[in-house]
């Protein structure tokens, strides 16, 4: 219930965070609205003995409209990311995600950076983000790099960034048919994690909790991209994942949700289209 | 103009919706002032035998006052010499503990037997420094197999107790070998069906602060019934009468705060031994190992009828889970033998139990407390046989109800029900749900084909209320000279909203206006004699003792008034609409309540009263479920949830209705989404609320109530209890109705809860058959 | 460290530990004791409250994170006249509480849906407390009053 002693720090702008977290190494970590870190660290899952407190590092909170893709700050809020009109008109699927993740209070406080760097295998945004191609911008001691969301996401609760790195920015590109998105997240209650769920953008189509990682349903676009029916291509949703069992769900079973929440995914995208 | 069957909002809200509830933790008592925070260290291991306990680094830990351990407790008596339970001996049935062999520690001695049982406790400062010491303490274990399952306890290869020989620790029912009463029975159905562990869950856990000053030790607790905690605190080794127990606002109980615990009394002992005031608050998560669970039952069932409908005979066969320490023998399964036919006038009855220990958290009374489990299954058996002869579960309900001539009826198992009209309830619910016009959709579903299917559950339940309305309940009422009424109930509400009930009843016999009736409960000093809140026993046993005292103030009252009026007992009345006493006939004259308590001995009215009934009392009802079920995924959504549920005059209507909706909720959640769960280890899968799937408004509709009000003759007010039969009915009405949508693909049971995986399993077992 | 926030309009500061969460600097140095802790997962909602104006759970907020900020509590929710809150009026109304342990988080988290969506359907207010858990009521009459506050909220009237 309590988490382990650690020492505060706050950063208000984006050098500012870095420059702490070089100081204090390995020792340290980001937070972000906190609504991963800090029940993990309450059960004492996590004992950070630095936390970096990013909330005052307003620069990182926007959502900018750059013409062929949306920019978004990593401290944007969920709550922000669904209630965007520029999202709604350009990115629906982006906005209904942030929308479906946790409940209004963790919406209030969590943000996009926040969920993407911490890579929960059951997490809604970084499947959400892996259908939609998107980009990574990573800032570090050694200066700016990119990084695509298919490279992005390496294991669970691992990323492709490096310590002390920050995740600034998250670049969307935008659909060439907005509407065509469907999310599917499948649970026995509102509040619980995804026991499997499918984002769909078009012809692009990412699992959540099919594996350690947000996953392309590959084979499943191929398929499509090959003249399959919705009904056939569906069929493949679960080649190429390695889903686990749990006291939600059997692997066998959420191979079997893949491949229908795939085509009711597909399907609602068509209608939508 | 009667009070009483009007809806009256509480008059304990305005508190807590502006300034909040105080529940322990909120307690800014002066004694409290400084208090040290206790931590519990608690074994990670389901069973072990404990080989050293190091808390030297604990020791050394910030803000640390003392880390306690078993070997520190010589300074409590030794518990009473428990006679040891001989195979022929009748079974322990009481709500009391098993001794002897199977007594359970305070801090266990040498051997751990479920996750979470307290070993040691670090007493610090701050609330903060004490996980940080508990972390510290060092604690070896030599781990032993664990008994995780009901299945390995019966299989007996390790044994929790070894000197008991054997893990079953209580036997009892009667004879259920002879199987010739199924002779001649046409349809049988026969099987297994799992009534399965869930966590009582009040948003408050467990909490007690303590203090021990001047040769007294005043104790405040969660808990339901302040009384008998002070009589169990006796263990700490003091009389009664140096120990004053308080409850505070209580965060909902559910049965599994009646009295006080093994961990509570370990707050009293601390405070008693270290001489510094205590204040423990339980974590969610130990809350999740360490309070006592409900339900645990594995039945299996018989059921014997003919084609038409007619139920011939049926046998349950209970093993009750007891967890690691059994906290109630034979208590529990006894009940649910008790109530096993339910509704039916069944011929041929058999019912027996046992019941056994398992590495888990020890199980409790938990809303029901025995009797869902008889209600689920009865009820789930009837719709399992219904689907064998292919009959509409309503026709075979109607076939076999206890008719209302036929009251009052003692059940083959000797339950005594007093009143009941079964098929109006069930009738009730039928139109109101409209039956036919949803079995007409779910048809046309079926049949277009349709992957989102309508399930009809239907639950008719009758349940024991006041089963021990022998011990009764106690009231003081009293008048003051200023015309306020005091009630002293030895209720103990933590939700029910007794202070408003129990002031209406006053309203209503004596005419003093609600605003001047306060109601106080849960306090040892003020109300040292006093049994308490569960069993749905308070209005009917705490409301009737009101109800006689508020009668015998105002016959005292009477004799008063009429002396200051100078006239006949018999020529004065009290006008309750004005609350005030007249001469009959002569409306110029009249007298307050305060002038005639100011004109008694001491300027008090009072009348003290213990009611206690002779037999205890049966609500019944109807619940209607419907569910839609999705056969692609198995996805259980409750559509509509239609309930008439039947516990005599209703008091006051929106309470009434609270408790049924409340009870519903849970009641659906057993069906529906909750379980705890253990691995082949005995180690706790759903120790948090992320892991444990305890229903939200997400889940649930808004309930369709109706009205049903049969009276008892048992008590004066007429009424039996609501507290639990909301829950006693849900469940099976849910259940049903998740079968109900897929029995057509040939699925006959499916366990509980009913989660999207094994709905979707049993659809692809049937389909492949 | 030195944290300083706004609770229920008054300016307050205290020296705590880095690692205080909101919640206990609500209870135990503001002495506001109407929030309650009821899990350790961040899933039952009780600990409610308003941080600039929005529902968050304070449980999962450090009050380092709340510094410069301003809290509402339930017990800042009323009128200074005492004049309940309509969602606090409605609650009362409809029979919305029993034991009242979840009450405060349960009014707080309604108080910020009513703020966003002043007329929200009955699934809206449903899904909307998907993370506000109750025992007691099983949310029925939680929901009626939350319906009945937004009501009476919109009408300009109470019932």
């Amino acid at each position: 219930m309590i988490p382990p002693s650690f020492t505060y720090a706050r950063a208000t702008t984006v050098d500012e965070a870095l420059a702490l977290a070089a100081e204090h190494g390995e020792d340290a970590k980001y937070l972000a609205g906190g609504q991963s870190l800090l029940p993990l660290m309450k059960l004492r899952f996590a004992a950070p003995t630095v936390l970096i407190d990013l909330g005052r590092v307003t620069e990182l909170a926007y959502i900018r409209d750059e013409g062929t893709y949306v920019a978004i700050g990593a401290l944007t809020r969920h709550h922000d990311v669904a209630h965007s009109e520029l999202l709604a008109a350009d990115i629906p699927l982006l906005a209904a995600t942030a929308e479906a993740v946790g409940d209004p209070q963790i919406r209030h406080r969590g943000t996009i950076g926040g969920s993407v760097a911490h890579a929960d295998a059951a997490a809604d945004l970084p499947a959400t983000l892996l259908a939609l191609d998107a980009t990574f911008v990573v800032k570090g001691p050694d200066g700016t790099r990119s990084v695509p969301a298919a490279e992005f996401f390496q294991g669970i609760f691992e990323t492709a960034l490096e310590p002390g790195e920050l995740l600034t920015e998250i670049q969307v590109p935008k659909p060439a048919k907005p509407s065509a998105w469907s999310f599917q997240k499948f649970n026995k209650r509102a509040i619980d994690f995804a026991m499997v769920g499918v984002a769909v953008q078009g012809g692009s189509v990412a699992l959540i909790n099919m594996g350690s990682t947000p996953l392309r349903a590959s084979a499943v676009e191929s398929a499509l991209a090959s003249g399959a029916s919705i009904a056939d291509a569906a069929q493949l949703a679960a080649e190429g994942t390695n889903a686990g069992s749990d006291i939600h769900a059997s692997k066998a079973y959420r191979e079997h949700l893949a491949r229908v929440l795939t085509r009711r995914a597909l399907e609602e995208a068509a209608a939508r289209a | 103009m009667s009070i009483l069957g009007t809806r009256v909002i509480r008059t304990e809200d305005p508190r807590l919706l502006t300034s909040g509830g105080v529940y322990v933790d909120d307690l800014r008592e002066p004694d409290l002032a400084g208090a040290v925070r206790a931590t519990f260290v608690r074994s990670t291991i389901a069973h072990a035998l404990i080989t050293g306990i190091d808390a030297s680094a604990a020791l050394e830990a910030p803000g640390v006052v003392a880390v306690l351990t078993v070997a520190d407790m010589t300074d409590l008596p030794a518990p009473p010499p428990a006679p040891e339970p001989s195979p022929d001996d009748p079974p322990s049935e009481g709500p009391v503990p098993l001794g002897g062999v199977w007594a359970e520690p305070l801090l266990a001695v040498d051997r751990v037997r479920y996750v979470g049982e307290p070993v040691a406790i670090v007493l610090t400062d701050s609330t903060y420094q004490g996980e940080d010491a508990a972390e510290l303490v060092s604690v070896d274990y030599e781990p032993l197999p664990a008994v995780p399952s009901i299945e390995a306890a019966l299989a007996g290869d390790t044994l929790l107790n070894p000197d008991a020989g054997t893990n079953v620790c209580v036997k009892g029912g009667g004879d259920i070998s002879d199987d010739s009463i199924f002779d001649g029975c046409e349809i049988i159905v026969e099987g297994d069906i799992v009534n399965q562990r869930v966590a009582a869950l009040p948003m408050e856990g467990r909490a007690t602060a303590a203090v021990w000053k001047d040769g007294k030790l005043t104790v405040w607790t969660s808990t339901q019934n302040a009384q008998l905690s002070r009589l169990i605190l006796t263990a700490v080794g003091l009389p009664p009468d140096a120990i004053r127990v308080v409850a505070p606002d209580v965060g909902g109980g559910f049965g599994a705060k009646i009295g006080v615990d093994r961990e509570q009394i370990l707050i009293a002992w601390a405070a008693k031994h270290t001489g510094r005031a205590v204040r423990w608050v339980e974590t969610r998560n130990e809350n999740l190992m360490g309070m006592t669970q409900g339900r645990a039952q594995l039945h299996h069932i018989k059921l014997g009828g003919d084609r038409e409908g007619h139920i011939k005979a049926y046998r349950l066969d209970v093993v009750q889970d007891s967890g690691g320490y059994s906290r109630m023998g034979g208590f529990l399964p006894m009940l649910t033998n008790l109530m096993a036919p339910g509704v039916y006038d069944i011929p041929a009855v058999q019912a027996a139990y046992k019941a056994v220990v398992t590495n888990g958290t020890p199980i409790a009374a938990y809303r029901g407390a025995g009797r869902p489990e008889a209600a689920a299954t009865i009820e789930r058996v009837v719709d399992w046989y219904a689907a064998e002869a292919g009959l509409d579960p309503v026709t075979v309900r109607k076939l076999n109800f206890i008719q209302p001539e036929q009251f009052p009826f003692v059940t083959k198992t000797g339950a005594p029900y007093d009143t009941g009209d079964y098929e109006a309830a069930l009738d009730k619910v039928l139109e109101a749900a409209g039956y036919d016009q949803l079995r007409a959709e779910q048809k046309r579903r079926i049949e277009a084909g349709e992957t989102k299917l309508l399930g009809l559950g239907l639950a008719s339940y009758v349940e024991i209320t006041a089963a021990d309305g022998a011990a009764g309940e106690t009231a003081k009422v009293e008048v003051h000279d200023d015309g306020t009424a005091t009630v002293y109930t030895g209720s103990s509400a933590h939700g029910q909203g007794h202070h408003t009930a129990y002031a209406m009843i006053v309203t209503q016999e004596l005419g003093i206006p609600m605003e001047k009736v306060e109601v106080i409960h849960g306090d040892t000093d003020l109300i040292p004699d006093g049994v308490g809140t569960y069993a749905s026993r308070s209005l009917q046993l705490g409301g009737s003792a009101v109800h006689n005292a508020a009668i015998e103030v105002k016959d005292e009252a009477s004799k008063k008034a009429a002396e200051l009026f100078e006239a006949a007992e018999a020529d004065v009345e009290l006008d309750t609409d004005a609350g005030v006493w007249r001469i009959k006939g002569d409306p110029d004259k009249s007298l307050s309540w305060s002038q005639v308590a100011t004109a008694a001995d001491g300027g008090l009215i009072v009348a003290n009263v213990r009611f206690t009934a002779d037999r205890p009392t049966f609500p019944f009802g109807s619940q209607l479920s419907v569910v839609e079920v999705d056969v692609e995924t198995g996805k259980v959504t409750l559509l509509r949830h239609v309930t008439a549920d039947d516990a005599g005059p209703v008091l006051n209507p929106l309470l009434f209705e609270g408790q049924r909706h409340g009870g519903i909720a849970q009641g659906a959640a057993q069906a529906l989404v909750e379980e705890i769960l253990y691995d082949a280890d005995g180690n706790p899968l759903t120790a948090t609320l992320m892991d444990y799937g305890a229903i939200t408004a997400a889940e649930l509709p808004s309930f369709e109530l109706l009205t049903s009000e049969t009276p008892t003759t048992v008590n004066p007010l007429g009424v039996k209890g609501i507290g639990e039969a909301g829950t006693i009915g849900a469940t099976p009405a849910v259940h049903n109705a998740v079968i109900d949508a897929v029995k057509h693909l040939g699925v006959r049971h499916i366990d509980m809860p009913t989660t999207p995986e094994r709905v979707w399993t049993a659809i692809q077992k049937a389909s492949a058959q | 460290m030195k944290v300083e926030l706004t609770v229920n309009g008054k300016d307050m500061t205290a020296d705590v530990e880095d690692r205080t969460l909101l919640v206990h600097f609500l209870r135990d140095v503001a002495d506001l004791t109407a929030t309650n802790i009821g899990c350790d997962t961040t899933s039952c909602g009780a600990c409610t409250v308003l941080l600039d104006g929005e529902s968050v759970k304070s449980c999962t907020v450090l009050a380092a994170q709340a510094d410069g900020r301003a809290v509402t509590t339930l017990e800042g929710l009323a009128g200074d006249d005492g004049t309940m809150h309509p969602v606090q009026q409605a609650f009362h109304e409809e029979h919305g509480l029993q034991c009242g342990y979840c009450t405060p988080g349960m009014v707080m988290a309604i108080a910020s849906l009513l703020k966003e969506n002043p007329s929200p359907t009955e699934a809206q207010v449903r899904q909307g407390l998907e993370g506000n858990i109750c025992r007691c009521t099983g949310y029925h009459n939680i929901v009626k009053a939350a319906l009945a506050a937004a009501e009476s909220s919109n009408t300009g009237a109470s019932k």
